[in-house]
């Protein structure tokens, strides 16, 4: 590391700006006992069972490069948004050290930490974040304004960091009156205001349409094109790292698995839960059904008044034969198709949803992995959606989202 | 049966028996504090001419709430001074403001300290529940011992009946804020105290106001009980008819209460509500009837 900082040369790596040494996160009241049974190898169902602590990130450890697209990937409940929230102590470490710019952070008094965080280091968060109380301007001069920036200056600056990300036009309006892609240009602007060297992106274009998600993408390639910073970026999208990565950690359960470059990655996979994100050799072992449901079914939410017409012409309007029907808290109802509420509606059924639901279609859960559920698919067929623990409705798999699972391994 | 006696209304006579012995001066101090502040609304507020009261209030109730509410507002106030009522509407009014100040002066950072600390939830909670169950007249005779009979004691044992709703409303608000806005102000750089001023007492804000809200309606359910003791105005009307079996006059009391709830209830709630029509653009556009049909936004 301390021969890293000195290199400048054309070839030479950049120098690392942030490097983890032997992070750990244990959520429970047992820190220390929980990582000293981390070291004896033991695994992590043991050591819950043993401390009740839960490991949130494990033993990580790898370097940051100054300029870098730095992208974490997993699945969900991977720890990659905890690993992420470490970096600017949004979340307290359990052990290890975390330095930035040579400094570790984790020693560092609150006031230390405050300074670091408005001098260094801002945040883009997936649901945005903007203060509903304040207007676009005084959202995005907010790291400026806690800084204790005058109001002409972080005006000014504000004011040209939404003219970066194309809202200049926006500075009065309320962060409800913008669509969700504006509103993440904002927390974009409110983050860069500052002109930090690094810039933690936690799922920042999950929450948005892929058409607005892949321009978000061109945009932040666009800025940094411009003005180089260091950012960390969380996804659980492969397209998305590829896409934006100069490298990829992947995690699994808490862990950093590998980290490379993306053709680094894709030919030399550490192992098979990496292997299963580009060319898997088993993926039906290591991918469960809610990991490929996808929400492109139309759903209908039951309610009173609901009219058939109107959801039949949504249902055609997407083309789709049928449609999922849910609650209004997501829970799964049923399956129904073009004819069966076609017919229901004939029959002047008072609840023509009720009657519409097609009783062979049975959910399948979402932790059943793909070998078991492979069958079910085949066999239906209709698009099998797929519910969680409490019955939600996460998903359909149909019969080509499945193929496709099954030709990303290749062979 | 045999009956047990623990002793503990002796107990808590002991207690008032000694600090009348002992603290005669704070509680003066007290007294003479919460008296000026009483005093000075007091001879504020009843120093105004009646029109020009009506005046005020009616463009107030333009303003926040519409052309309709501030016709009913003059009708219920001309109302008021035609029932003979109005000095003592006054005074009632000055009571409730009173009640209402110290109650948020003192409710709103112990709401905060709530919010912020499980440990003073906890001790809290239970002293709030008290304050809210225990019958007034319990208190209101050691507040009479304490500080006398008149307007002080009455504040006093308003502001206890009714501060627990902006205590209360402002720990909710608090603790409601979305985690997402706490971890941005963060993430940002926030102090605590830049956190608790910039995002998380904003964001609280509608909760806080309907704190207020509850707590100025529970002060005006509170004057005619606290007129026992001698704090006058509306209340000292309905005693009069309580105690004189007079119906008509009792009759005339209430109704003058009722009618300044109604208008406190309106005016105070269009306080807590995101983004009301404001400025006087907004009360010419409805003088002119062009707002009068439009729902207001939230």
């Amino acid at each position: 590391m301390e021969t890293a900082t000195q290199t400048t040369g054309e070839d030479a790596p950049a120098p690392v700006k942030i490097a983890l040494r032997n992070v750990f996160k244990v959520f429970g009241d047992r820190p220390e006992a929980a990582i000293r049974m981390v070291h004896e190898g033991r695994g992590k169902e043991e050591i819950h069972a043993a401390t009740g602590c839960t490991l949130g990130v494990k033993d990580a450890s790898f370097d940051i490069r100054a300029g870098e697209i730095f992208v974490i990937m997993g699945l969900s409940g991977s720890g990659k948004s905890t690993l992420l929230r470490l970096i600017n102590r949004l979340i307290e470490p359990s052990a290890g050290e975390i330095l930035v710019d040579g400094q570790d952070i984790t020693r560092m008094s609150k006031r230390e930490l405050i300074a670091l965080r408005r001098r260094d280091m801002s945040m883009v968060f997936q649901s945005f974040a903007l203060l509903p109380n304040r207007t676009v301007l005084d959202n995005a001069a907010f790291g400026l304004e806690v800084a204790g920036v005058g109001e002409q200056e972080r005006r000014e600056k504000a004011r040209a960091a939404l003219q970066a990300v194309g809202l200049g036009a926006y500075v009065e309006s309320r962060p409800d009156q913008l669509s969700g892609g504006m509103k993440q240009r904002v927390g974009l602007a409110r983050a860069l205001a500052s002109e930090p060297t690094v810039l933690l992106m936690d799922e920042a274009f999950s929450a948005l349409d892929p058409l607005i998600r892949a321009e978000m993408q061109d945009e932040l390639l666009r800025l940094q094109a411009e003005h180089s910073r260091t950012i960390v970026f969380v996804s659980h999208d492969l397209d998305e790292a590829m896409r934006i990565g100069d490298r990829i950690a992947i995690m699994q359960h808490g862990e950093v698995v590998q980290v490379g470059t993306p053709d680094e990655i894709v030919s030399s996979p550490a192992n098979d839960y990496v292997r299963s994100f580009f060319r898997n050799v088993d993926v039906t072992q290591v991918f469960r059904a809610g990991d490929i449901a996808r929400e492109s079914q139309v759903t209908l939410i039951e309610r009173r008044g609901l009219a058939v017409p109107a959801a039949l012409e949504r249902m055609r309007q997407h083309d789709r034969d049928i449609a999922i029907v849910v609650g209004r808290d997501k829970t799964y109802h049923g399956m129904v198709s073009a004819d069966s509420l076609a017919r229901a509606a004939r029959s002047g059924a008072e609840d023509p949803y009720r009657r519409a639901i097609l009783a062979e279609v049975e959910p399948i859960a979402a932790d059943e992995t793909l070998s078991d559920v492979m069958g079910k698919v085949a066999e239906s067929p209709h698009p099998v959606p797929v519910v969680d623990a409490d019955r939600r409705y996460v998903g359909a798999i149909s019969k080509s989202t499945l193929l496709r699972t099954l030709d990303r391994s290749g062979n | 049966m045999q009956d047990w006696n623990l002793g503990i209304g002796e107990g808590a006579d002991a207690v008032v028996n000694f600090v009348l012995d002992h603290f005669t001066p704070a509680l003066d101090a007290i007294a003479a504090g919460i008296g000026f502040v009483t005093d000075g609304i007091r001879a504020a507020l009843t120093g105004v001419p009646m029109l020009a009261a009506v005046a005020v209030i009616a463009l107030l109730a333009l303003w926040r709430v519409g052309w309709k509410f501030a016709v009913f507002a003059v009708a219920a106030l001309l109302l008021i001074g035609g029932m003979g009522l109005w000095e003592r509407m006054m005074e009632t009014l000055s009571l409730v403001l009173a009640a209402t100040a110290i109650a948020i002066v003192i409710g709103v950072p112990l709401g905060i300290a709530m919010a912020r600390s499980n440990g003073v939830q906890l001790v809290a909670r239970p002293a709030l529940d008290l304050m809210q169950t225990m019958p007034a007249f319990v208190y209101l005779i050691p507040a009479a011992m304490f500080f006398g009979l008149g307007a002080v004691p009455g504040t006093i044992a308003t502001v206890i009946f009714a501060m627990p709703p902006v205590v209360r409303l402002t720990n909710l608000g608090i603790r409601q804020v979305h985690h997402e806005f706490i971890e941005a102000g963060e993430a940002f750089g926030c102090t605590p105290m830049q956190l608790l001023l910039k995002v998380q007492i904003p964001n609280a804000l509608p909760s806080i106001m309907a704190g207020i809200n509850q707590t100025i309606m529970l002060s005006l359910s509170m004057v005619v009980i606290a007129s026992m003791i001698g704090a006058g105005g509306l209340g000292n009307t309905v005693l009069t008819g309580i105690q004189r079996l007079d119906v008509g006059t009792g009759f005339e009391g209430g109704l003058a209460v009722v009618v300044l709830a109604v208008l406190l209830d309106r005016i105070t709630q269009s306080f807590g509500q995101k983004r009301a029509p404001s400025g006087l653009r907004a009360l010419f556009a409805r003088r002119n009837g062009e707002a009068a049909a439009q729902p207001v936004k939230a």
